[in-house]
């Protein structure tokens, strides 16, 4: 098994914690894992990615080579399509939120930026405010987009449950039941449109 | 032992404290911050007393380390490659004094300056300090080469330099721990005048010095660190540093290189080695995350030998950092490629934080300097650097730390009035405060913008020096009180700080606008904090 994911986003916006449930979920299945990172200045509200590496064997390069992605999941559809050098042109997938983090003066329009995403061979994109919104906080929006790429990922679904429910204890139960209705409902979302 | 999931500089931090030091040193720079955070949240280290404070710039952090070797214990000195310029100095002649205690310094470069001003290389102050160099390639490396450098430290009795860069300090692996060291019991040097660098003293020191080369060598031979790997097809030959080992592995299914490789994980590289490479090979390609350092010695400097390809030749790009596809393309591999980026992307340069008080610090400002003509405000290195970009574009200059303040008088002296120098609180007990001081006995007519949010705000929000104390420093500098001027960098008090500023512009002596507002990062962590202790209060109840 080898997975190698693209987490974009803006600064802020959470892309880390996708890292970091992920991650749990694979080391909870025995799995290599390497997970680049991006501190310091760019984190200022400027674009952020994470390389995560997952596989079954030894992982040489903590940076993915370029075309060799199998996923981008993007919490921000302007970003996803910047890391789309990195992606597999043939099976590659690419996972996004549709809902645009607009804090530069030339934003391109929203439908210019999902009609070049809905281009792509292989794709999903979601309004994920709304959906995170429906189960009872737009602060799950990340933890949607995650739900949506989890059918691509290779990972049993109840390790992702685990490692939500673990990674989210400590801010409190409400905390890890509304993540997880929001993993199950970005899930269900991608299940039927794919 | 169990294993971690770490990043590079948590597994540095971790054989740090395994090797058994007593205290870390440090001033935050990315990318090194975390392995100062590391130790400061470890209960491990908190059991073991380790001290682990922030120092007021990498200079006192260094001397600091110096005078805990001094008294006989184990210590790490951490900073970002321009810090180690900061350094210098202590760096330098902690090589000639030796070490008594273990002595490690770690040194974080940012090869494409993801946060950083250059890509200056660390392995040059190694070789220019003349001491060991350990220059790890995955996480487990970083640990057990951390550990390990402590060993080398006091087996010598020299200080032992750690060379990371921005990529494999913040990325993440599994790591295995060892046994851990014991602390030092405190022990001064058998030899009183050893860290006596009087000329006399100096001279033997620095011979002493120059008498380990030959078995620091030898060491780089023998630890495992540097290995040559034979290989099948001997038309080229590949010395792969650091990290850059790890991208040659991944341009090969199953990390079979069928090339004879020198890794390289400490220095000084063994010539022994170098040359059984060397002969047994067409050329050689070398592979370096940094400057091409082994690449310029191993050609030599009139390139008369075998071929010796790298940084120099074009073969890899002379600048930025490596990756698996720009190695790939020096070993003339086929390298797969992705989508082409699409014309719609845009640019997203990090920026001020929503509600940031150096917006409405830089705001008034701005206004203040209207009616002048532009490129009137020298700046320095902190958050308030992004002012340079739009909408603000308030800054002319970011050169190093503390270099706002001395480049205004400077630019007085030629001529320019009015002139702004603004830097932040810890900017400016880091490096500012001896400015300030020249520009008191110069009396050079420049207005300084003193950022006070409290904090060390672009490297995350760590603890900064100047903490409640910037007021009673610029008046102990000796700044007259009628001119310092404290304002709240708010959007409802822009009127009365644009009057401050136009006032203190025009007065033609030093100036001090202290504009005082918690960075919300820190002001938002604290608030969270809070109710996370009142929920679980009440839970308890």
């Amino acid at each position: 098994m080898k997975k190698d994911i693209i987490i974009s986003g803006v600064g802020g916006q959470g892309i880390l914690t996708i890292a970091t449930v992920i991650g749990t979920a694979a080391l909870s299945e025995g799995l290599e894992l390497k997970q680049a990172e991006v501190h310091g200045m760019s984190q200022r509200g400027g674009d952020v990615q994470s390389h995560l590496r997952l596989s079954s064997t030894i992982i040489a390069s903590d940076l993915i080579p370029e075309g060799k992605a199998d996923i981008i999941i993007s919490v921000e559809p302007l970003e996803s399509l910047r890391y789309v050098e990195m992606l597999d042109k043939k099976n590659g997938w690419l996972i996004t939120s549709m809902n645009p983090f607009k804090n530069i003066m030339d934003y391109p329009p929203v439908e210019d930026i999902l009609n070049t995403i809905w281009e792509m061979p292989h794709y999903v994109t979601i309004d994920a405010d709304r959906v995170a919104k429906e189960m009872g906080s737009i602060k799950a929006a990340n933890i949607v987009v995650l739900g949506a790429a989890s059918p691509f990922l290779d990972i049993d679904y109840k390790s992702l449950e685990a490692a939500v429910t673990s990674v989210f204890s400590r801010k409190g139960k409400d905390m890890v039941l509304l993540n997880l209705k929001a993993l199950k409902a970005g899930r269900d979302y991608a299940q039927e449109r794919t | 032992m169990q294993k971690l999931l770490l990043l590079g500089d948590e597994a540095i931090a971790q054989g740090a404290i395994d090797a058994g030091i007593s205290a870390v040193y440090a001033y935050p720079g990315t990318p090194s911050t975390e392995i100062t955070e590391y130790i400061q949240a470890s209960k491990d280290a908190a059991e073991k007393k380790i001290k682990s404070q922030w120092s007021a710039n990498e200079k006192t952090a260094m001397e600091t380390a110096i005078g805990m070797s001094y008294a006989g214990k184990k210590s790490l000195v951490c900073m970002k490659h321009v810090g180690l310029n900061v350094a210098a100095d202590p760096f330098i002649n902690s090589a000639v004094t030796g070490a008594n205690g273990g002595l490690v310094v770690l040194s974080a470069d940012d090869p494409s300056m993801h946060s950083s001003q250059n890509e200056q290389d660390s392995r040059f102050y190694g070789k220019f300090a003349l001491i060991p160099v350990m220059e790890p390639s995955n996480q487990q490396e970083a640990y057990d080469m951390t550990r390990y450098a402590f060993i080398l430290s006091e087996k010598y009795g020299t200080p032992v330099l750690i060379r990371v860069t921005t990529r494999l300090a913040h990325s993440r692996a599994g790591v295995i721990r060892t046994e851990a060291l014991a602390q030092n019991e405190m022990k001064l040097p058998s030899d009183t005048q050893q860290f006596v660098l009087l000329p006399a003293i100096a001279r033997r020191q620095y011979k002493t010095l120059l008498s380990k080369q030959e078995k620091f060598e030898e060491d780089a031979a023998h630890s495992g660190f540097n290995k040559l790997i034979d290989g099948k097809d001997k038309s080229v030959g590949i010395v792969a540093c650091g990290i850059a080992y790890n991208y040659l592995l991944e341009n090969y299914e199953g990390g079979k290189v069928p090339h004879p490789t020198l890794k390289v994980g400490q220095y000084p590289i063994p010539a022994r080695m170098a040359g059984k490479l060397y002969e047994m090979v067409d050329e050689v390609l070398v592979l370096e995350e940094g400057y091409p350092i082994f690449e310029e010695l191993l050609r030599g400097y009139l390139n008369k030998g075998k071929t010796v390809r790298g940084r120099m030749d074009g073969s890899v790009p002379r600048d930025g950092e490596l990756n698996p596809n720009i190695v790939g393309r020096a070993l003339g591999l086929p390298v797969s490629e992705g989508f082409e980026i699409p014309s719609v992307l845009k640019g997203r340069p990090p920026q001020l934080c929503q509600g940031c008080s150096h917006t409405d610090s830089f705001t008034a400002l701005n206004e203040a300097l209207q009616p002048y003509s532009r490129g009137r405000v020298l700046s320095d290195i902190g958050c308030y650097t992004l002012s340079a970009l739009p909408p603000l574009q308030s800054i002319n200059s970011c050169v190093d730390m503390g270099a706002s303040i001395t480049m205004a008088i400077g630019a007085a002296d030629a001529g320019l009035f009015p002139v702004v120098a603004a830097i932040g609180d810890s900017t400016f007990t880091h490096s500012g405060i001896t400015g300030l001081l020249d520009a008191v006995n110069q009396k050079a007519p420049i207005t300084v913008l003193l950022n006070d949010n409290a904090t060390t705000g672009m490297t995350g929000g760590q603890d900064s020096s100047a903490f409640e104390k910037v007021d009673d420093i610029v008046r102990g500098v000796g700044v007259e009180e009628a001119h310092i001027r404290i304002i709240t960098p708010l959007r409802r008090n822009h009127e009365e700080n644009v009057k401050v500023f136009q006032e203190e512009l025009e007065y033609k002596g030093v100036s001090v606008i202290i504009a005082r507002r918690e960075c919300i990062q820190t002001l938002a962590r604290r608030m969270k904090l809070k109710a996370l202790e009142k929920r679980q209060e009440t839970t308890m109840v």
